[in-house]
């Protein structure tokens, strides 16, 4: 029943589906302990370590949230892709970075990236692409624009107040 | 018009089985036994037999039993049902096997009728679902090893149900052969057909359905469950049974929402069914259909842990885990009852449904304090054999 997904780094991560309640997912570490989570329906994740003497049994899970899923995430790092911005900020002098929200009344819903001529106009580049939980990251001309999504641009500070103002009224 | 009876008997019932359920949460058991004694109490022949309102609690009961099975429908994707159809089909077919026969065979033996024995045999295969899924998160089981396994063969046991159900009609209205023949045709085509058009239509149907207004999408699903129901009763293949598929086709947003929406009145109507099947039976009954229940819930046990053992087994589980499963599916429940309700329904008896109500009410509470006291004592077990005290087998 479990699937096994290889990963681009090596790693491996089980993936079993729990029929009615969710999905769990387990890998082991390097130092040879196996770590579990399951994904309920609702919502709440659980956070499992096994019984060193019985390795199916639960020996003590933690109830995350959806907010403590992100806080627990972001202590492990998960924000990568923010983490690589910040150091590139540092180190080129006058670059920003800024995470912009695209509103309802955009004149940009449901068109793409193409459309806001954003490069041209401005400068600045859109590095990302947020929606929801998934990020497609180094987004083409072609990736539509929908509004609750958030754009990461990378430019200067002048250029992203021109890009945001554009997002807003076209 | 009702008069002050209805609601003073009415109310009675229903605080009656409040003050139950808290007394289950409170011990950490499953209600549903006490709702079956609650019913005996309230029955003909019981301690304060009602009078005006039990014709409200029998159409409640119907409600219930169709609430019971739409939810059950709608915990499940098609493509989850297909999926462990596939990956889990051995362990379902082992589990089907060993807990039908025991049933089966066991009525044939004390001599009931033919439909009643097929009955009995549907009552010993189902697991509860319900119980289960509580103890699970009881005894914090879920991230467990063997959970998958114990959830696919109860995915795999509610899939069949809705081919059981409507043979069980079919067999309980009799007839000749040939029109058995040609209802059994018809019921196979209709249930193909409605999951069929499930699996390939249900998320589009089901964004129709959706509203982001509750009042409305309660009434949708409410009308469409009875609708379903209605349907499947008038060709005689049981309410459940089109309440169970409608569930199944009612999927994506539409789905998890309704999960919530409509959780508390099953809740009620269920707990009201289970009062309606106690309420059906006199107490009197049950001390000579006691012994005939209790070694069917012996037998019925012993298979069920032995093929849940097997099952996490072949999932590659170790020991214990394999004995946990085992346990957890040891509980009947909301299903066997269901199943008994239809046989009482059709006029099957006072000596089936007695065995059936006792049977139940043993295994509903046996079930998870088997789960709870079999892990460590197989644990202490393995312990002593490793320890070389116990000689190895």
């Amino acid at each position: 029943m479990p699937e096994q997904i290889r990963r681009t780094d090596g790693s491996e991560i089980q993936e079993t589906a729990l029929p009615g309640v969710g999905v769990r997912y387990e890998f082991t570490s390097s130092a040879g302990v196996r770590v579990a989570v399951v994904h309920h329906r609702s919502g709440r994740r659980e956070l499992i370590l096994f019984e060193p003497d019985d390795p199916d049994c639960v020996q003590r899970s933690v109830d995350l949230d959806e907010v403590d899923s992100r806080t627990l995430a972001e202590m492990l790092g998960a924000s990568k892709v923010a983490e690589h911005l910040a150091r590139l900020q540092q180190s080129v002098e006058g670059l920003a970075i800024d995470w912009l929200p695209i509103g309802g009344s955009t004149p940009f819903a449901g068109r793409t990236i193409g459309d806001t001529q954003a490069r041209s106009r401005t400068g600045v580049s859109i590095v990302a692409v947020l929606r929801g939980e998934s990020a497609s990251a180094a987004p083409g001309p072609e990736e539509e624009l929908r509004p609750g999504d958030t754009l990461v641009v990378v430019g200067t500070a002048r250029g992203i107040e021109q890009l945001a103002e554009i997002l807003r009224s076209g | 018009m009702p008069d002050h009876r209805f609601f003073l008997e009415l109310g009675g019932v229903v605080l009656a089985l409040a003050v139950l359920a808290r007394l289950a949460g409170r011990v950490g058991f499953s209600p549903i036994p006490l709702y079956l004694i609650a019913g005996l109490a309230v029955g003909t022949g019981g301690l304060i037999p009602i009078v005006t309102a039990e014709g409200f609690i029998e159409t409640g009961a119907e409600i219930g039993i169709v609430l019971l099975l739409f939810m059950l429908g709608l915990e499940y994707t098609p493509r989850e049902l297909a999926d462990n159809l596939r990956t889990a089909a051995p362990a379902g077919i082992v589990d089907l096997v060993a807990n039908f026969t025991p049933g089966l065979l066991i009525g044939f033996v004390i001599g009931l009728s033919s439909e009643a024995a097929f009955l009995l045999g549907g009552i010993t295969y189902m697991s509860s679902t319900g119980i289960i899924a509580k103890t699970l998160s009881d005894l914090n089981w879920t991230g467990n090893r063997e959970t998958p396994t114990v959830l696919s063969i109860l995915v795999i046991e509610d899939l069949l149900m809705a081919a059981y159900l409507p043979l069980a009609a079919i067999l309980l209205v009799g007839g000749a052969a040939t029109s058995i023949a040609g209802s059994l045709a018809l019921a196979v085509v209709l249930v193909g057909m409605v999951l069929l058009v499930a699996f390939r239509f249900g998320p589009a149907w089901s964004n129709l359905l959706f509203s982001r207004s509750d009042e409305t999408l309660l009434l949708s699903l409410l009308g469409l469950v009875f609708i379903a129901a209605g349907i499947a009763a008038a060709l005689q293949i049981s309410t459940a049974v089109g309440a169970f598929l409608a569930g199944i086709a009612v999927s994506g947003e539409a789905a998890e929402r309704a999960r919530v929406l409509l959780a508390p009145l099953r809740d009620l109507f269920a707990a009201v069914f289970f009062v309606f099947f106690g309420l059906q039976i006199d107490p009197a009954t049950i001390p000579p259909a006691a012994g005939t229940a209790l070694v069917l819930a012996g037998v019925t046990a012993a298979t069920k842990v032995g093929s849940g053992w097997w099952a996490a087994r072949a999932a590659g589980v170790g020991s214990r885990g394999r004995f946990r499963a085992g346990t957890l599916l040891m509980a009947r429940g909301e299903f066997s009852i269901a199943i008994a309700g239809i046989g009482a329904a059709a006029g099957l008896g006072e000596r089936f449904i007695a065995i059936a109500a006792t049977y139940v009410l043993v295994l509903a509470v046996l079930g998870p304090i088997a789960a709870r006291v079999a892990d460590p004592l197989v644990a202490a077990r393995l312990r002593r054999r490793r320890l070389g005290e116990l000689p190895a087998r």
